[in-house]
């Protein structure tokens, strides 16, 4: 009996802890009606910002240590409570300059994001926690700046900037930073910010090295002045294949706060035709001096032929994401699928596994007895490596009875490089090595782990 | 006759991975007849230092789009380009643009 009393007072007290809490949480949400962010899937009319008249005491609080600079004062910090800025992209970029504008008030920020998160982003995207895998990135970018600074308005975008809805956007917006991870949606805000008045506050990073310029800022340049014609897509890297360390993007996005805030709080900024460029290795910086604005650019020129957003993807061959093209150089019977080369290895076929990935990644994960050779060696023919490929084959055809060809299958991450290597291997059969029957993994490594063995390692 | 020149030749973003993967070049260009412009720099480049894809750096007589090209720390367009006369000591940097972010 009285120990029943004494489990009902107990559960009694964690009832009224309860109910204390969804209090506050009630109260917490009167107080400030759009504390929990609300995701949009589409671009939506939004209320002009309210103007501050003055700080209240809780600012002064808050912003009391850059209030102290003569360089913002309390004019500069209603400047920043009276500017919007839309930031496309919540990845590497997008995380600090969302999380320092956030945290120096600025009046509403735009969060455009059509990607979730991944275990793979948190190196650099560093908004995003572990419990936000597979959460929309604008979403848990806006949760994250809400913790910090609630008094700031987050809009949440979950969508793809695209010629549709791009100038509705932008036009609501006083300032945009581009933190995006592909050619087409650069030119799509570059030319949106032409054609609607902004400022483009725009970064980039890959690697060791960063990239910062304001476009089409008093009168400068846009980014089509400096790159009037897009670069071919082979030659274009994103983070993806070429890496980056994530303190990189990092220092590039609290470059681009910077600079939007010296806009938005009225003392201007001096990269309005000028490339500053970081380099991580060497510990520099390095500012140039650029070319002025373009009087024959397509799209701010004197007689512009940009009138209208186009299909960028298109205008740059390439898609509007860093994710990774598949490649189709390779008829069917030049390929074999995961499934073929695991009855192979079941079966104990004779054959030469070649990995043609950089020696960087072989060192993250490979099959075991794969030979490495990358596939630059092979096209650069590189003696040493030329030398391991012919004893590899030699010892094969040793193991061989008959007079068969022996069979080379070529892997490497996703199944690009091994069909480029494919080809370059067919070319070499015969002549600079013994005839051999080459085929290419399709899918790689990745579908290898996906479809074969789950133990082994993505990247 | 045109004395040979000293000159400093940069690469980054990326394109530096065709020069094997080293960023910075010390050069000395011969003595020739006419002063060597930026156009004939190009031609010295791929000759002499560029074994392989030359599609990824050039096309036709200039660079490839997405390659900006600093004489001195300035954007050559603000030089004249590839009509921009060499002088000894010269710094050129050949920059590729960087997407990722």
């Amino acid at each position: 009996m009285a120990e029943d009393v004494c489990c009902l007072k107990a559960k009694l007290r964690e009832k009224d802890r309860e109910i204390a809490a969804l209090r506050d949480k009630l109260a917490q949400l009167e107080k400030n009606p759009s504390s929990a962010p609300e995701l949009h899937n589409k671009v939506i009319p939004l209320t002009p910002l309210t103007v501050k008249p003055a700080l209240s005491n809780e600012d002064i609080m808050r912003y009391s240590r850059q209030l102290l600079l003569p360089e913002l004062g309390v004019k500069g910090q209603l400047k920043l409570s009276r500017t919007s800025v839309l930031v496309v992209g919540c990845g590497g970029l997008g995380c600090p300059v969302a999380q320092y504008l956030a945290a120096a008030g600025i009046g509403r920020l735009g969060l455009l994001d059509y990607d979730e998160v991944e275990l793979s982003n948190l190196h650099r995207q560093v908004l995003h926690g572990e419990e936000n895998q597979g959460q929309a990135k604008a979403l848990s970018a806006a949760s994250a700046v809400r913790r910090l600074n609630s008094t700031v308005e987050c809009v949440p975008y979950h969508l793809q900037l695209s010629p549709e809805n791009a100038l509705q956007l932008i036009q609501q917006y006083d300032i945009v930073a581009d933190c995006s991870d592909n050619v087409p949606t650069r030119y799509l805000v570059n030319d949106a910010c032409v054609l609607s008045g902004k400022p483009l506050v725009s970064a980039s990073a890959l690697r060791m090295e960063g990239q910062l310029t304001v476009y089409n800022y008093r009168g400068g340049p846009c980014y089509r002045c400096l790159y009037p014609v897009p670069p071919p897509p082979e030659t274009v890297t994103n983070c993806s294949d070429g890496g980056v360390l994530g303190v990189v993007p990092g220092i590039m996005g609290c470059f681009q706060a910077l600079e939007v805030l010296k806009i938005a709080s009225g003392q201007g900024s001096s990269c309005g035709q000028q490339l500053v460029m970081f380099d991580a290795q060497d510990a520099r910086f390095r500012s140039i001096r650029l070319r002025p604005k373009q009087p024959g650019c397509a799209v701010c020129g004197e007689n512009a032929s940009v009138t209208q957003l186009l299909d960028y993807e298109a205008f740059c061959g390439s898609a509007a994401t860093d994710k990774c093209r598949k490649l189709n150089l390779l008829s069917t019977n030049q390929r074999i699928t995961v499934q073929e080369y695991k009855s192979i290895l079941d079966n104990a076929g004779p054959h030469l596994l070649l990995d043609v990935r950089p020696l960087v990644e072989v060192d993250i994960c490979h099959l075991p007895l794969s030979l490495n050779i990358p596939l630059s060696s092979l096209e650069d023919r590189k003696s040493d490596h030329l030398q391991l490929l012919k004893e590899g084959i030699s010892k094969l055809k040793q193991q061989m009875a008959g007079d068969c060809q022996p069979s080379v299958y070529v892997i490497c991450k996703q199944g690009n490089d091994s069909q480029k290597a494919v080809q370059v291997l067919e070319k070499m059969s015969g002549s600079e090595v013994d005839n051999i029957t080459v085929k290419d993994i399709s899918g790689g490594l990745m579908a290898w782990a996906k479809k074969i063995d789950p133990t082994f390692p993505q990247y | 006759m045109a004395a040979p020149i000293a000159i400093h030749l940069e690469f980054g973003g990326g394109a530096e991975l065709l020069f094997e993967g080293l960023k910075e070049h010390r050069v000395t260009l011969p003595s020739q007849l006419e002063p060597w412009d930026m156009k004939q720099l190009l031609v010295w480049i791929q000759r002499n230092l560029l074994k392989e894809r030359p599609e990824l750096f050039v096309q036709g007589d200039s660079v490839r789009p997405g390659i900006l090209v600093l004489i001195n720390d300035a954007d050559w367009e603000l030089m004249g380009e590839l009509e921009y006369q060499l002088q000894d000591q010269d710094n050129i940097v050949f920059i590729s643009t960087l997407h990722g972010g």
